[in-house]
């Protein structure tokens, strides 16, 4: 169990998570990345941005 | 079965209330009236009602005993004929303004006249059941909130339940439903399509019961026509009197109304449905409430959308009922509208 870093509700992460998963918050929608999994962490996922390349 | 009678079932109100109390598992309809169409099918001034209710008007001296009475009357004339009714029905649902307020001096101002029964505007309750569920349940008397007064107090009373108002200015866009099933010069197609209206800058009567349900005399209100039949959005701009961030009125708004069956917090981060709209709750007793924090001010902006002849009338008074006797708060109002 986490909390959303948006509206700070209660956001189910199952137990076999890894870092880097996408979830997405039941209440406010956003999209969030799972950072960390022991503590549980969560932070919005960036959204996508364009690749200038090299 | 609980035995219902409507009076004044020709309105617009009184046809969404048959629609929805036509399928309670609990309800026997009984008898419905109207002056103007008694000896004519109900399904012939509500055609959606056509296969659905096999009852005619009658006229109210033709009114026989029952357990519950629906009041969808003029405002002002309930409460010169509340003994009548109290003596053909135990329990009475008021759809009118006559008993929202409860106190006789707020009625004069905000209605132009004395009260015909100042004595018994304490006997009501007010029908919204987010604020007075517990006394619902003991309730044979219930006022049922105007519209435009219950998207207004839903979308604030968590915040000035817990002292966070400074002020709040509220703008109402009302669909042409409010206005009723009588036609007025202003109600004609040529001048009524179309037309983006400011009807009640100020002085709106349902200030006077949004003032007395929220304890607040610091709000402000205006509402505006718009092209819209069914429908209300509530716009409140709410000056706090400290500084919370969206998190915190988050955990305020899911704390007053994440077990209301028929609220919905609705902010969402994407998608063309981040905030509440009224076009998606047609039919629907639901409430959807969003919110967003001024970063450049102490401003709160709080929305709220509903149809306002169901959860803003005949949906609020079935769910009072449904309170009222005991049945799950919810039966017959599962409806969740129409998308598109």
């Amino acid at each position: 169990m986490g909390e959303c870093p948006i509206c700070a509700a209660r956001v189910d992460v199952a137990g076999d998570a890894i870092a880097g998963e996408l979830l997405v918050c039941a209440d406010c929608g956003a999209e969030l990345e799972l950072i960390a999994t022991a503590p549980v962490e969560l932070a919005e996922a960036p959204t996508a941005e364009e690749d200038w390349g090299q | 079965m609980i035995r219902v009678s409507i009076v004044g079932g020709s309105g617009y109100t009184g046809g969404d209330l048959l629609r929805i109390l036509l399928f309670h598992p609990q309800v026997e309809i009984h008898q419905v009236t109207s002056e103007r169409h008694a000896g004519r099918p109900v399904s012939s001034v509500h055609p959606n009602l056509r296969k659905v209710c096999q009852h005619k008007f009658v006229a109210a001296d033709e009114l026989e005993p029952c357990d519950v009475l629906f009041l969808g009357l003029p405002h002002g004339q309930m409460m010169h004929r509340l003994s009548e009714f109290e003596n053909l029905a135990g329990m009475l649902i008021d759809l009118s303004a006559d008993f929202r307020l409860r106190d006789a001096s707020a009625y004069q101002v905000w209605y132009g006249k004395a009260h015909a029964c100042p004595d018994r505007l304490g006997s009501f309750v007010y029908g919204i059941a987010e604020l007075h569920r517990e006394q619902l349940q003991t309730a044979t008397r219930i006022a049922g909130a105007g519209c435009n007064a219950t998207a207004t107090i839903l979308a604030l009373h968590p915040l000035y339940q817990a002292g966070l108002v400074d002020s709040a200015v509220v703008e109402v866009k009302a669909g042409s439903s409010q206005g009723g099933n009588t036609e007025s010069p202003g109600s004609h197609h040529p001048e009524r399509s179309g037309a983006v209206r400011s009807y009640k800058p100020t002085a709106h009567r349902h200030l006077g019961e949004i003032q007395q349900e929220l304890g607040a005399g610091n709000i402000h209100f205006s509402a505006t026509s718009i092209e819209m039949v069914r429908g209300i959005l509530a716009t409140c701009h709410v000056f706090l009197n400290q500084d919370l961030d969206e998190k915190e009125v988050w955990k305020l708004y899911r704390g007053a109304y994440g077990d209301e069956p028929f609220i919905r917090i609705v902010k969402e981060r994407s998608g063309i449905h981040r905030y509440p709209e009224p076009k998606i709750l047609a039919g629907s007793n639901y409430c959807d409430i969003g919110f967003e924090r001024d970063p450049h001010s102490n401003r709160l902006v709080v929305i709220s959308a509903l149809d306002n002849l169901v959860k803003g009338a005949a949906g609020q008074a079935v769910q009072a009922f449904n309170i009222a006797r005991g049945f799950d708060e919810t039966t017959a109002l599962e409806f969740p509208g129409l998308h598109p």
